[in-house]
């Protein structure tokens, strides 16, 4: 115990300031004040891997080390959709996980968030659609934010979670989002 | 016939090296199956392709003591006739032969005929890597029912687990069936994250199929690139620059180092001492962003192609890296005598998921969870490629087979590795770090093999005319695991199943693929 206690002491404290939101991963704007109005900063994700290689998985686990630390954020994964805000979907969703994110979707309560994590989450990536797989994530549920990258690092993946949280930009006259990203697909 | 009979028939196989070829009748398939399987031998990967005609063949590849073996029959009669089942004789064999059924539809002689990686995207007429064009998509998803095995009794009853997990895994289902607290059985459901990656690699150039490989699983890029690429380059005839091969090690051994961190911290989180996971992760960390800082990514999904590595490795990277392996290993040392002195990690690891060297011989459990149970084989020590040779890699092993062992064998390796890296960084021959790489010739078949940090990484590739891909078929060492993992549960209480899982670290995405 006292070797324990000795190491957490030499260690100190490891966490890094967080980085900014990234509202440019923003494809999808309207919940942002509802859901802040209700939570403040307190979010709860519930991660669903629609069939992803396992890649973005060991970057979302490094979002709980200590340097990212992203519960003293107040951010937490939850075990169940039910206790969730957000859903961090990675992965083409192969056929197979269809139902199972859809159903997951469901459970989630409203007002819920989505952000596609990954090149597959964003397009489909390296697998595309085919007789196994659905392809993006907005091909099954509505997405708000994209986070691409083959793995995006935790500092990416931690930009696209505060942009799915912070202000949407300011609209135009008719009502559409001033700034959009054209690279990324519309959401179904 | 004894073994060696057999051997003195078989041809070079190129790719990795010390492999043979030979192929057979439908009557010798399983005679030289048995043979192997007394001498002791195992399988690693059982798949099917075929050629333009049609013409389907059914291939295996084993291990020995001093070989590896790809064995191969074309089946010239009916195809609808059964090919001989190898359950009987390694029963791994058994999820790759429903596995086969589903994808190219040819069928074993074994009993059991329920689907495996089929669930409802596509119906039994549909053989994925045999037809063309996909059936047209309904417009609702499918639902399909599977028959698990169903346990009987006076106070019996079920848990069902999965796809969606309640941590930060990938999708599988998992059926227990429990009295109390007690697992009577563990059924596994896989195939959730199937996505068709043998039918994507039929899509791509055989210059460019590594960049797939390299996202068979996630964690395991650096072991299916350099399979792949070896698997190519074989074919090809390239001898690829000394440099590369040492880039090469340094790439897996700091892939290894990188999974044994990550899980050495999970496994004290799953036993109750999340002061385990917070360390482990740090030092992770530090990890990866040392590898980024030399190598440019943090995981090295793109630095292996045909030919040598993408980057090279500058002197002030080989530094940083060095650095950073030389203070992990001290700090995972201290670690490590925490764990061990910690009673209540020690009584959560000591005896829970125990899988006897008995048992792991005959399951043919393999690669890290094989170690631990007394299975003394690894690739870089037994059958190595370049530079493992010139490295003489120490083999890590227990013979207790529990997760205390699993967790003991993930410290060795990890001193191991970091000593390699020290090694490697220390000897890095100089020249080019890539050579070209030509198209093979159509009809070329190379195999590829790599010790990866879960085991034995094989990759299957046979050229097609003008540098296509007509078949790749990537293993990964979950395929022979899994069903171990069914066993290291029996008798153990719900409550340590997510740890003794968690100790394996099997893939799904490696398995489903």
């Amino acid at each position: 115990m006292l070797k324990t206690l000795r190491h957490i002491a030499l260690i100190g404290i490891a966490t890094e300031p967080p980085p900014k939101a990234d509202d440019s991963l923003r494809i999808r704007d309207g919940l942002q004040d509802r859901i802040r109005g209700v939570l403040g900063r307190a979010l709860c994700i519930r991660h669903v891997d629609a069939g992803s290689c396992n890649g973005c998985e060991l970057e979302i686990h490094a979002l709980n080390n200590p340097l990212y630390n992203l519960e003293g954020l107040g951010i937490r994964f939850v075990a169940s959709p039910r206790h969730a805000d957000l859903l961090l979907v990675t992965g083409p969703v192969s056929k197979h996980m269809e139902i199972a994110l859809l159903r997951t979707y469901e459970a989630t309560p409203d007002p819920k968030l989505v952000v596609a994590l990954g090149d597959c989450g964003c397009t489909g990536g390296i697998f595309g659609e085919s007789y196994a797989s659905c392809g993006r994530v907005s091909n099954i549920i509505p997405v708000d934010v994209a986070v691409p990258g083959c793995p995006p690092s935790p500092t990416r993946i931690l930009e696209g979670i505060l942009a799915a949280l912070s202000c949407p930009p300011a609209k135009t006259a008719d009502g559409a989002p001033a700034r959009t990203n054209d690279s990324l697909p519309p959401t179904g | 016939m004894p073994l060696r009979a057999w051997l003195a028939r078989s041809a070079l196989q190129p790719g990795a090296p010390g492999l043979r070829a030979l192929e057979v009748s439908r009557e010798e398939w399983r005679q030289v199956a048995h043979d192997l399987a007394a001498a002791g031998g195992q399988l690693v990967a059982l798949w099917a392709s075929g050629n333009d005609h049609g013409t389907p063949c059914v291939r295996a590849f084993f291990l020995t003591e001093r070989h590896g073996l790809l064995l191969s029959f074309t089946l010239t009669d009916n195809r609808e006739r059964p090919y001989p089942g190898l359950e009987d004789l390694f029963p791994s064999a058994a999820r790759m032969q429903r596995a086969v059924a589903d994808l190219t539809g040819l069928r074993s002689t074994a009993e059991d005929t329920r689907p495996w990686l089929r669930h409802g995207a596509w119906s039994p007429g549909y053989r994925p890597l045999i037809d063309g064009a996909p059936p047209p998509r309904s417009a609702e998803p499918r639902t399909d029912s599977y028959e698990f095995v169903r346990v009987e009794g006076e106070g019996v009853h079920e848990i069902p687990v999965g796809p969606v997990h309640a941590g930060i895994i990938e999708p599988g289902h998992f059926r227990f069936s429990i009295v109390g607290e007690k697992v009577l059985k563990l059924e596994q459901r896989l195939g959730y994250a199937h996505k068709g990656i043998e039918h994507r690699f039929t899509g791509l150039p055989i210059l460019e199929g590594h960049r797939l490989a390299a996202r068979v699983s996630g964690d395991s890029a650096v072991a299916f690139s350099w399979a792949y690429s070896q698997a190519l380059e074989g074919m090809s005839g390239v001898q690829i620059p000394v440099r590369a091969a040492w880039l090469r090690a340094l790439c897996l051994e700091l892939e290894r180092i990188a999974n044994h961190l990550g899980d050495l911290g999970a496994l004290g989180n799953d036993a109750g001492f999340a002061f385990g996971l917070a360390q482990f992760s740090r030092l992770k960390e530090h990890l990866l962003r040392a590898t980024q800082a030399a190598l440019g990514a943090r995981y090295l999904m793109g630095a292996i192609m045909p030919g040598g590595t993408r980057m090279d490795l500058s002197a002030a990277g080989a530094q940083q890296l060095a650095t950073c392996v030389q203070e992990l290993a001290i700090e995972a040392l201290t670690l490590r005598s925490i764990y061990d002195e910690h009673e209540g990690v020690r009584d959560r690891f000591t005896g829970a998921g125990t899988v006897a060297p008995e048992l792991a011989l005959r399951l043919g459990l393999t690669g890290l969870a094989g170690r631990a149970s007394g299975q003394a084989f690894d690739l870089r020590v037994d059958l190595p490629c370049e530079p493992y040779a010139h490295l003489a890699p120490v083999k890590c092993g227990r013979t207790e087979g529990d997760v205390a062992a699993r967790v003991a064998v993930r410290f060795d390796e990890l001193q191991e590795s970091c000593r390699l890296v020290q090694c490697i960084l220390d000897r890095l021959p100089t020249g080019p770090h890539l050579a070209p790489v030509r198209v093979p010739t159509a009809d070329a078949i190379g195999a590829g093999l790599i010790e990866g940090w879960r085991g034995p990484v094989f990759v299957a590739l046979e050229a097609a005319p003008a540098g296509a891909i007509r078949r790749c078929h990537p293993h990964d060492p979950s395929w022979q695991n899994w069903p171990v993992l069914e066993h290291a549960i029996i008798g153990n209480i719900v409550p340590d199943f997510p740890l003794i899982n968690k100790s394996f670290n099997l893939s799904y995405s490696g398995h489903d693929l």
